[in-house]
């Protein structure tokens, strides 16, 4: 099988890489780089625990392959905090008890995110609809949707 | 999942030369979202993924007053869910964009993708060695068929998935194919066969020939159109029974219009006497539940989804006091 040389920005860095092409984007993720914040559930797209940002958008990991991150940018749960300091999309996760047994706290986290980079100042209807590809088997929705509206500030340049 | 190989072609043409001399040991690939679940699945086992996503120019969405809207087969379905113009102006697409699967989806799957996905039929999508696979029979239509067409089946029952494509079907919107080095524009109708035709692709596409762009033509000034899905769940499902329509009204009366229905045939499905019929339609209640009655006379209903006919009927009544209220 030929490998295919890639090349891609993991969390602000700038990483080279061989991947074999039927590797998915969420194995490679874990097992290349450690990053097992990125869960699998479902692995056909419908669960939304491994949900990552390619390049500002919100994707299922384990529906693209790594050879087709080649020249983009993935964002994934561990590159939310800065220097050591949680997100605030974290922090109020954590204050709002809307992280039960934790499987779905990260991909529920980066699809808020990434509604926040689009709509900083969501309605709570928009906040389910961001939300809508990311089950909660704990069915804790409501702490969720809190907790994301916690985190509404106008001006998200700053983050 | 398995091994397979990955090719970056530069150009379309040679995309379609791969694909074309390889037949099905190749496979095109774009958003990959309904793709690589086949794969996992085993449903197809190709050696080679011919990736597109990448060729330059098939990721616009281009709207020309008096003429109409191009959109690029790899323009990503939320883009065409966001899209103001769309939003406006073709107001069904939209709509129907915007309730395809989940956000992630959204962001990854194109148009392109969305119009030759697979079907969702469980028995083509498990363990069944079923006619569209290959096998002998439909399971569908003596077993669990509760999801399955009521009109335009046999031998296979499948419904198509897509929700833009019955948006665009009442659009009367064109599908651009690179073939053989040429383009060729066909009528989305005509883009769509039914298991009678053959049983085992959906679409007309033979090997190496690839969509490269949807063509909707302007439509008619003051026109309305509406997509309405009807899901199990509020989230993240495939239409049980959803109707598009476009229309045209005047002094209380439909003057022209189009409906097109997902969910109940194994294409996005349209009868021409009932477009016909909504020329010159009241829009009062005994008027319009007298037109939902005539729908899909030919159909057929299985031993478990006859309650499909009473909801297409119902959500026609709907769309057409909804859009004649907006």
């Amino acid at each position: 099988m030929q490998m295919i040389a890639i090349e891609f920005n993991l969390n602000g860095i700038l990483v080279k890489a061989e991947v074999n092409p039927g590797v998915r984007l969420i194995d490679f993720l874990r097992d290349e780089y450690g990053l097992t914040g990125t869960k699998e559930g479902c692995g056909i797209g419908e669960c939304g625990a491994c949900t990552i940002i390619l390049d500002g958008k919100a994707v299922n990991s384990c529906l693209i392959l790594a050879c087709q991150i080649d020249g983009k940018e993935i964002l994934t749960i561990e590159g939310l905090a800065n220097s050591g300091e949680l997100h605030r999309l974290q922090e109020n996760f954590l204050k709002k008890g809307a992280v039960q047994c934790g499987f779905c706290t990260p991909g529920m986290i980066i699809s808020a995110y990434s509604l926040l980079l689009l709509n900083p100042n969501p309605a709570e209807q928009e906040i389910r609809e961001a939300i809508a590809g990311n089950l909660c088997r704990c069915t804790g929705y409501k702490q969720i949707i809190s907790a994301i509206e916690e985190s509404i500030v106008v001006n998200i340049e700053n983050d | 999942m398995r091994e397979f190989n990955f090719t970056n072609p530069s150009t379309l043409d040679e995309a379609s030369k791969i694909l074309k001399t390889s037949d099905s040991s190749s496979a095109l690939l774009a958003g990959g979202t309904d793709l690589l679940s086949l794969i996992k699945h085993e449903i197809i086992d190709p050696e080679n993924l011919v990736n597109i996503k990448n060729l330059n120019g098939f990721d616009k969405i281009v709207y020309r007053k008096g003429e109409g809207l191009k959109l690029g087969a790899l323009v990503r379905i939320s883009d065409i869910a966001e899209h103001q113009i769309i939003k406006d102006k073709f107001t069904v697409l939209s709509d129907a964009a915007s309730v395809i699967a989940s956000p992630q989806l959204r962001n990854m799957g194109t148009i392109g993708g969305n119009l030759c996905q697979r079907p969702r039929c469980w028995y083509y999508r498990e363990e069944f060695d079923c006619i569209r696979k290959g096998g002998d029979i439909c399971y569908a239509y003596l077993g669990k068929n509760k999801y399955h067409c009521i009109v335009g089946g046999g031998p296979c029952y499948i419904v198509h998935p897509s929700d833009t494509a019955v948006a665009l079907t009442a659009l009367d919107a064109k599908v651009t194919i690179y073939s053989n080095g040429d383009y060729k524009s066909i009528p989305i109708q005509e883009f769509f066969i039914l298991p009678e035709v053959n049983y085992l692709k959906e679409n007309v596409l033979e090997p190496g020939e690839i969509v490269t762009e949807i063509f909707i033509p302007e439509p008619k000034a003051d026109v309305k159109s509406k997509y309405i899905k009807f899901m199990e769940r509020n989230a993240w499902d495939f239409a049980v029974v959803s109707v598009a329509s476009v229309m045209n009204l005047s002094n209380g009366k439909i003057s022209s219009g189009k409906l097109a229905w997902g969910g109940v045939a194994p294409v996005p499905w349209q009868e021409e006497q009932l477009n016909q019929k909504m020329s010159g339609l009241s829009i009062d209640d005994n008027s319009v539940e007298e037109f939902s009655k005539s729908l899909f006379e030919n159909s057929e209903p299985l031993e478990h989804n006859e309650y499909k006919l009473i909801l297409a009927k119902n959500l026609t009544k709907r769309i057409i006091k909804e859009i004649a209220a907006d």
